[in-house]
């Protein structure tokens, strides 16, 4: 087994004991991204230099004697949402294609501080708005499952680098399935915290109080033990929570006695393809012989959900976006008349045709005559959906679904119909709605393309998240590796 | 039609998007579609029930009224397009 294959846990002891040195992994990791980085293109940038000078300092220490936390010289991708001082943050778009911030998101100083060792950024769906990757400003990247079909997105090249192994485990941000779906649609484990309990500081905004940083990693030990360095409160973040929060190894318990598992009817629908619904019964059949009950539930508002979202994001969108006038940073359009004409051209040649069209549904959704009708009836549901969620938790300890009501599919598929684009997020869109916690691992196979199962959780309700998750991964033994 | 062409220009407007008349047609028409089906919601009764506009409950966080530290005008006019004598420059106003 080659370095670049191995999950954190496997990799620590071997730090730890001074069996590889941060040097060799790197090394390992960076020659498998030379090998197939070509075919999958998860990286709009890739920070080689840096990432050596980052082992070789966590190799003087170990050398020294000093001991190491779990995280140390572990090669890791960031999603490139997340300003990180010094190196080019796009965002996947043109308009911050020259942008280098002057400072470092919360969530990757914590694990710079952690003494990751950062391999580079990684390709995503302009502002975080898509579900493929297909809207990156740059290029398209490529499921290591199956070269002709997407990653999903948003965080597509995060979840493609970890399932390609060009990254031991990566960060991506969730607003309303982009960890979660890409994890699927890759095969790996990835988490959507509660909302605050990450910091957004940082993170370039694209739907403020729907936004959340979380991992995407190979096994749910690895989820826990990253989540472990995610979470705190940050006076940078007034919307980050103030808890105690715990050692969340501590979760990774394999036992589902006990454990009341619903399954909400409205996501085991149609509109699920049904090799899918298959493949989650499978697991909720496995889960229950294991010990937990599963019972049918229903969220009976989720049929709202996918409108409510795509009214209360692009609103929230066509605010944060204000900020890109070719004024303090971003790219400006040359030779402009006057300031109006700038702005007109620097956002019309900057943004592509995905983050237009958000940006004027949100302008539209707020805008007098309509705010009413849309934008207030929106936040309205938000509350309807919320209930839902609040009630079924009274009878469960979990919810259980699929990721996404298809595998991945096809480049090109979907990108001339948005509409269609949008129902890929239906499983994953409620959770982000009410600032639940989702998390979603592989659960199995259909033509030869990963199911995700997703498990979504009460709010802080994360520890019951990871049981439930590890107790199913240690049943289940997933193991299987995409034909690169 | 939930939007017409003549929306959409006011709405590129005020979103400070330039647009062209092929743009124009096909957003209209890209829009109207999305609109229909997110419109589902206008036609709800949901006048006794109470917006959400924030997952978790918020309320002021205050801090204490000290200098912290912050960006250097160095650090903050290093990615802009055009600065002059520590000011970001725009083309003329009027």
């Amino acid at each position: 087994m080659e370095l670049y294959q191995m999950t954190i846990h496997e990799l620590h002891e071997k730090l730890a004991a001074k069996e590889i040195s941060a040097k060799e992994l790197t090394e390992s990791v960076f020659s498998r991204i030379d090998d197939v980085e070509d075919k999958v293109k998860s990286y709009l940038t890739v920070t080689r230099e840096n990432a050596f000078e980052q082992a070789h300092k966590i190799d003087e220490k170990i050398v020294a004697g000093e001991a190491v936390g779990p995280l140390a010289g572990i090669p890791t991708a960031i999603k490139d949402v997340m300003c990180t001082q010094g190196t080019r943050t796009t965002c996947g778009s043109k308009i911050l294609d020259n942008f280098i911030p002057a400072y470092t998101s919360t969530a990757v100083q914590g694990l710079l501080d952690e003494g990751i060792v950062m391999t580079g950024k990684t390709n995503m769906d302009e502002f975080a708005m898509g579900s493929s990757t297909e809207n990156s400003g740059f290029f398209t990247t490529r499921n290591p499952w199956d070269l002709e079909r997407v990653p999903g997105g948003s965080s597509g090249g995060s979840a493609a680098a970890v399932a390609a192994d060009e990254a031991i485990f990566s960060l991506g941000s969730d607003t309303g399935g982009s960890i979660r779906q890409p994890a699927a649609l890759c095969g790996i484990v990835g988490l959507k915290p509660t909302y605050g309990l990450v910091s957004r500081y940082g993170l370039v905004a694209f739907a403020s109080s729907l936004d959340q940083i979380g991992p995407f990693t190979k096994d749910v030990t690895d989820c826990a033990i990253v989540l472990n360095h995610l979470v705190g409160h940050d006076p940078m973040d007034s919307t980050s929570v103030m808890i105690d929060t715990p050692d969340y190894t501590k979760s990774l318990v394999n036992d589902l006695k006990g454990v009341k598992i619903g399954v909400p009817a409205e996501l085991m629908a149609e509109g699920i393809d049904p090799k899918v619904k298959k493949v989650i019964e499978d697991a909720l059949e496995l889960m229950a012989k294991n010990g937990a009950t599963v019972a049918e539930t229903s969220l009976p508002n989720i049929e709202y959900a996918l409108s409510a979202y795509y009214i209360i994001a692009p609103a929230e969108a066509s605010s944060n976006l204000a900020r890109f006038d070719g004024v303090r940073y971003g790219y400006r359009a040359p030779d402009a008349e006057d300031l109006m004409d700038m702005y007109l051209r620097t956002r019309a040649e900057g943004f592509g045709d995905e983050v237009k069209r958000r940006i004027m549904l949100g302008t539209y959704a707020l805008s007098a005559g309509y705010y009413e009708a849309y934008y207030g009836q929106a936040q309205k549901v938000r509350t309807l959906i919320t209930r839902d969620f609040n009630k079924a938790f009274e009878d469960f300890d979990v919810l259980v679904s699929p990721t996404s009501p298809t595998t991945a599919f096809k480049i090109g598929e979907r990108v001339d119909n948005p509409l269609q684009m949008y129902l890929s997020d239906i499983c994953t869109i409620p959770v982000n709605l009410a600032g639940l916690p989702g998390m979603s691992l592989p659960c199995g196979t259909v033509d030869g393309l990963p199911v995700g199962l997703q498990i979504m959780g009460k709010t802080l309700g994360e520890e019951m998240l990871l049981r439930v998750a590890y107790s199913f991964e240690q049943s289940f033994g997933w193991n299987e590796h995409p034909p690169l | 039609m939930a939007i017409s062409e003549k929306e959409v220009k006011h709405v590129a407007w005020l979103a400070r998007l330039g647009l062209t008349d092929a743009e124009v047609e096909k957003f209209t028409r890209q829009l109207d579609v999305i609109l229909e089906h997110a419109g589902k919601i206008s036609s709800l009764d949901l006048a006794q029930i109470p917006p959400t506009s924030h997952a978790i409950p918020l309320k002021n966080v205050l801090r204490e009224d000290r200098v912290g530290t912050c960006l250097t005008p160095e650090d903050a006019l290093s990615n802009a397009p055009k600065t002059e004598d520590q000011a970001f420059a725009v083309p003329r106003i009027v």
